[in-house]
């Protein structure tokens, strides 16, 4: 036994002495508040305090702590309560999956400091890694909580900073996908390829499944339904479980169910691998053996856009620019690593795991199983952060295979190296082309040639090959163009949807030659990008007329901090300035991606928002019910939040596409007018009146009259709603010619980021000063969620362009595999631009992936700019950057 | 045979380690990477040894292999030790600090491990116990190759040595990576200099992550004897300190760029020792 004081209390453990605390403590002890991202000490989540020091629980023997108080997220200390309110009002939890080790870090350094520095706090926390905030509000929050300064927190709704709706819980320490899990569930683990292209054969899986505490052994053979899934159904292509041979590193080949009590040992399972060549390049496997029999060349799709004849534009330009750019496969590195669980109750198949797209995964799983829709489904756990990659199922039909053969519920977490081995990538890219400007500057044409890796199965790489083109001109205005993007399967792991579905590689590309092509035409760069920037009445490369454009607004703003920052880095040897802008288009490409969201007045007198938008971390809860809040005319204060739950919200689609805010948004503002209608109708009151809960009634007024609805005497409906509205919305879209000619989307996004840097011409590195980012998102329906954001999309940007590299069997963890730190990320300065989309709730545009997109571009021009180097291949570390300097 | 030993004395460390079988545990944050729910294996923890986690002034310095990071980061040490401190300050993050220990990071035997070119740069030796009595050798005969070092079956290091020579003088160290915390160096240097008058009279360079084993590098010191404070940099000549590496392309950077990075690594370190 292990005795010990966890926050407080004595406890006494029957756990093994080198046990990991954090298993202990979660397993042994349900305190579930501390997270474990990466087991090897790489993340700081699972951080506690043993004896006020801060150490990995993860890398903490058991027996070590007998005797020793230990602090966990779950404890009351009084710098835990003034970090967790100031978390929550500086919006320093996003996701929340890294906020308890960051608390408890930020305690230790509390009690040591009490009113640290921004520098002390960045030095203290570096231990930690979150990849949604960008770190800047993680430090403000700290330094606040250390000057005892109370936090503000402001009230109402479209256009309020409030604190996220969901943030209580997420400064307790969340309940994500393997935080719960129903009383003796079995725990699952996979067998996966260790190779990228394999055959495999079974040994003796009778004499394996007889081993203690072992239940039950899945093969490819025990898959009921279509063993196929994709997130685009025509493409689909992947096994959930799959047969010989394997395509990719990290595949799943077999899944072993074990009895909860029994360490789940896969040692000496019965598989003999026989490792093919694989197929590692495009350029290799467009003359290689065919992946999948349908596909040749390995051509998944290519996607085009062409308008006028670029060709000829090009030759009649006065000033032409040719480049090439090329990048790698990038790791999504959520703190939370994939995990659910599963149970039937009684026919229906129910999963609770982490996910950005409950629909498909009920979809995907039904179809796997061979079960009809009805049959199945998800909840969505709170998610530790998503960024694409957890959009495409995972778990999902592996724990729900396991449930629906056995009967018994059970439970699986990925390691860090499963997750980052088997879920999707962003699309390594290769890209050239040429653009061309007249005299003046202003662009005449562009031709554009991409080839996309996208792995061994479809996952999103249509969507990846559709949207480059189409965004590739950049936000500006582009007479001609002939832009085409190919994605070609190889071995390499699944290519799918990360922050911006290859926009971000595209811009990287197009925004470096811009600045050639600036200089060329003698204009500066930032004027040679005002001057080019698409206008109201302006056509994309689409043909798409485009109205609520705000790149011209975003640049001018940039203007004076521009001149400032040439002025300075001027002064000084090796500083540079740097510029990119984007556009992007929100929901999917011309295809329908409808929200439905249904709200409610229960007979108590409470508003209910049926709220199917997962919020990974981004702010949908809250932006949603702020719509919702403002349509309606009743307080935030009044609402109940139910879901997302595919058995009680309606489908508010998938998480991605920067969709949340336009197109739920839309659904939700419309529900909400509905039951507004509905009220005023009820009350006979017109459309100015005012509306006001009380237990069990509302109350109408209008002019001098008032009336009150009581809801108590209504007969309640299936959800025990007095009064009920349900609404949905479908951006409209022309769907694109075999030119790629239409109108993709209802409404664009637009922003530019400029950074500061210096780089040690000595040694190649690159040090971030500042970054200033405009974006005009229409309407900021929450400007600290859109600032939240913003730091997050370009702490993922930096990574892009300085760090991250994902190469299968060698950056699997955390330490290999580098994502920008406390000390990585600058000052970011948000300008918030609002030129408002008649289309958008309220005139709001999506936001979630723009602000990535002018990151790392903009980072390699201030390089150019400070050395003259052109980095033509990212992640411009410092052997690269010193070697383009030579 | 227990799965898991925490002796309190040395003498029954010793008795157990001779046995055979054991893996020895420090901080943990070598051992636990890659583990399961816990270690496998019997497991002898050496942090409740008698002087295993205390730092000492006698005949020099003995550091305990249990001394954690953050406690050499923040224990009064003389300027000499400043490398070890700036190091100690850079290995991983607060939490690792604070369970990492010296010892550990000595016989976990990284060619990045960024203690050993400031222990180097100290003339460091290590002493290692074992039933049959203790023995004391030079680091860099303890560290032999990646992951490989001198410690005998049923032996176990017990402590850090600096001997009183190597705590004179003043001492700096620079580390290089693609990020700011939590990183593995792509190459990092410790300098030690004795001035007199404004004049190098003794001088210890060691350059880690560019060799299977962090290197001394006589020929730099060598050149570095004599040189006035201000034109130390300048005699730091980019053949000696390459001629002493033989660094390796892998995840984090080139050969090329690590000999060349060194140089300058080493150059800043000399400018580090003498701030």
């Amino acid at each position: 036994m292990i005795g010990f004081t966890l926050n407080g209390t004595l406890v006494e453990v029957a756990a093994p002495p080198t046990e990991r605390l954090s298993e202990t403590l979660r397993e042994r002890l349900g305190k579930t508040g501390t997270k474990v991202g990466c087991d090897a000490g790489d993340c700081g989540a699972c951080t506690v305090l043993v004896d006020g020091k801060a150490v990995c629980a993860c890398l903490t023997p058991a027996a070590r702590v007998a005797g020793c108080a230990v602090t966990t997220v779950e404890g009351e200390t009084p710098e835990l309560s003034r970090l967790r309110a100031s978390f929550h009002a500086h919006g320093a939890a996003q996701c929340g999956i890294c906020t308890p080790g960051m608390l408890i870090t930020a305690a230790d350094l509390l009690t040591r400091v009490a009113q640290p520095s921004a520098e002390e706090v960045e030095t203290a926390l570096g231990g930690v890694l979150c990849r949604c905030t960008g770190y800047r509000s993680i430090i403000a929050a700290v330094v606040a909580a250390g000057q005892g300064q109370a936090a503000q927190t402001p009230e109402g709704a479209v256009g309020a900073a409030i604190p996220r709706i969901d943030g209580a819980a997420k400064v307790a320490g969340d309940s994500f996908g393997a935080d719960e899990w129903p009383e003796g569930s079995l725990v699952v683990k996979a067998i996966r390829s260790p190779h990228p292209h394999s055959e495999f054969t079974f040994g003796d899986l009778a004499a394996f499944r007889a081993r203690p505490g072992v239940v039950a052994i899945f093969t490819v053979a025990d898959i009921p339904g279509r063993n196929a899934f994709s997130v685009i159904p025509p493409f689909a292509d992947q096994p959930a479980i799959a047969a010989s041979p394997a395509r990719f590193r990290g595949e799943c080949v077999a899944i072993v169910a074990f009895e909860p009590e029994v360490e789940p040992d896969l040692s000496g399972f019965p598989i003999t691998w026989t490792p093919l060549s694989p197929l590692v390049t495009p350029a290799e496997a467009e003359t290689g053996a065919l992946m999948h029999p349908n596909r040749p060349g390995n051509l998944l799709i290519e996607g085009r856009v062409i308008k006028g004849d670029a060709a000829q534009a090009l030759a009649g330009s006065a000033h032409v620019v040719q480049g090439e750019m090329t990048t790698v496969f990038v790791e999504h590195a959520y703190i939370e690593p994939e995990a659910g669980a599963a149970w039937m109750d009684g026919d229906t198949l129910v999963i609770r795991a982490c996910t950005q797209a409950p629909g498909m995964d009920r979809e995907d799983t039904a179809a796997i199983l061979g079960l009809p829709l009805d049959r199945v489904r998800i909840i969505p756990s709170a998610v530790g952060g998503g960024f694409g990659s957890k959009l495409d199922i995972s778990l999902q039909p592996l724990i729900g295979l396991v449930a629906l053969k056995t009967g018994r519920p059970c439970r699986m977490v990925y390691t860090r190296q499963e997750s980052m081995t088997s879920t999707t990538k962003r699309h390594p890219a290769e890209m050239r082309g040429r653009i061309g400007c007249d005299a003046m500057g202003r662009i005449t044409g562009m031709e554009f040639q991409g080839r996309f890796n996208t792995g061994a199965y479809s996952s999103w790489g249509p969507t990846v090959a559709n949207r480059v083109p189409v965004h590739v001109s950049g936000p500006y205005f582009t007479p001609a163009i002939t832009a085409k993007a190919r994605a070609i399967h190889t071995h390499g792991p699944v290519s799918g949807a990360f922050r911006g579905f290859g926009v971000p590689q595209g811009a990287l590309w197009q925004e470096t030659l811009y600045d050639r092509l600036a200089e060329k035409a003698g204009l500066d760069r930032l004027e040679f990008r005002i001057l080019n920037a698409l206008r109201d009445g302006d056509a994309s490369a689409t043909g798409h007329l485009l109205q609520a454009t705000g790149i011209h607004e975003c640049l001018v703003a940039l203007r004076p901090h521009w001149t400032r920052a040439l002025t300075e880095a001027k002064a000084q040897p090796g500083r540079g300035v740097g510029i990119a802008s984007c556009w992007y288009g929100c929901g999917n490409t011309a295809l329908p991606n409808p929200s439905t969201i249904r709200i409610g007045l229960s007979t108590a007198g409470e508003v209910v928002l049926h709220q199917g938008a997962t919020d990974i971390g981004q702010g949908s809860n809250t932006v949603i019910a702020q719509i919702a809040s403002e349509a309606l005319g009743l307080p935030l204060s009044a609402f109940r939040l139910i879901g997302p739950d595919t058995g009680l919200t309606p489908d508010a689609g998938k998480t991605s596409a920067s969709r949340q805010t336009y197109v739920t948004g839309r659904a939700a503002k419309a529900a909400a007018e509905k039951l507004r209608a509905e009220l005023l109708r009820r009350a006979n009151a017109g459309e100015g009146a005012s509306l006001r809960l009380e237990p069990g009634s509302v109350i109408v007024s209008d002019g001098g009259k008032t009336t009150r609805i009581d809801l108590a005497t209504l007969a309640p409906d299936a959800n025990g709603h007095a009064l009920s509205c349900e609404a949905s919305y479908d951006p409209p879209t022309k769907p694109l010619d075999q030119n790629g000619q239409g109108a993709p989307y209802a409404v664009y996004g637009y922003g530019a980021q400029m950074v500061e840097l210096a780089v040690d011409r000595a040694l190649g590195t690159v040090k971030l000063l500042k970054i200033t980012a405009a974006h005009d998102v229409g309407r900021a329906i929450n400007p600290m969620l859109v600032r939240g954001q913003i730091e997050g999309g370009i702490a993922q940007g930096i990574g892009m362009a300085l760090m991250e590299e994902y190469l299968p069997g060698r950056t699997e963890n955390l330490h290999d595999y580098l994502i920008p730190t406390f000390g990585d990320v600058p000052p970011i300065e948000s300008l918030i631009i609002e030129v408002p989309d008649p289309e958008g709730p309220f005139g709001a545009k999506g936001l979630g992936e723009h602000v990535l997109i002018p990151t790392a571009p903009a980072i390699l021009n201030a390089i150019r700019h400070a050395t003259g180097a052109a980095i033509t291949r990212v992640p411009a570390l410092p052997h690269r950057v010193l070697e383009a300097m030579r | 045979m227990p799965d898991f030993a925490r002796p309190s004395t040395v003498d029954e460390a010793s008795r157990l380690l001779a046995a055979g079988g054991w893996r020895v545990l420090a901080g943990g944050t070598d051992l636990y990477p890659g583990a399961g729910r816990g270690l496998a294996g019997p497991v002898l923890d050496v942090t409740a040894l008698p002087g295993f986690s205390k730092i000492e002034m006698a005949k020099g310095l003995r550091i305990g292999a249990a001394v954690s990071w953050s406690s050499i980061a923040e224990a009064r040490l003389p300027p000499a030790l400043r490398a070890l401190q700036q190091a100690a300050r850079q290995i991983g993050g607060r939490q690792v600090q604070n369970a990492g220990t010296i010892g550990g990071n000595l016989c976990n035997a990284s060619p990045a491990a960024d203690g050993v070119p400031p222990l180097l740069a100290m003339d460091a030796d290590v002493e290692l116990v074992s039933e049959a009595g203790l023995r004391r050798l030079p680091l860099q005969d303890f560290v032999l190759g990646p992951r490989r070092t001198a410690l005998r079956e049923g032996e176990v290091l017990a402590a850090v040595l600096v001997p009183e020579a190597g705590l004179a003088g003043q001492s700096g160290f620079v580390k290089l990576g693609a990020r700011l915390h939590l990183v593995i160096s792509i190459a990092m240097a410790a300098v030690r200099l004795e001035v007199t008058g404004g004049v190098i009279d003794r001088a210890a360079v060691a350059v880690g992550a560019c060799s299977p084993v962090a290197r001394r590098l006589p020929a730099v010191e060598a050149a570095l004897i004599g040189a006035g404070v201000c034109q130390a940099v300048e005699r730091v000549r980019a053949g000696d300190v390459e001629a002493a590496l033989s660094p390796i392309d892998d995840i984090r950077a080139t050969a090329a760029y690590r000999r060349e990075a060194a140089v300058e690594l080493v150059r800043r370190a000399v400018v580090e020792a003498v701030a």
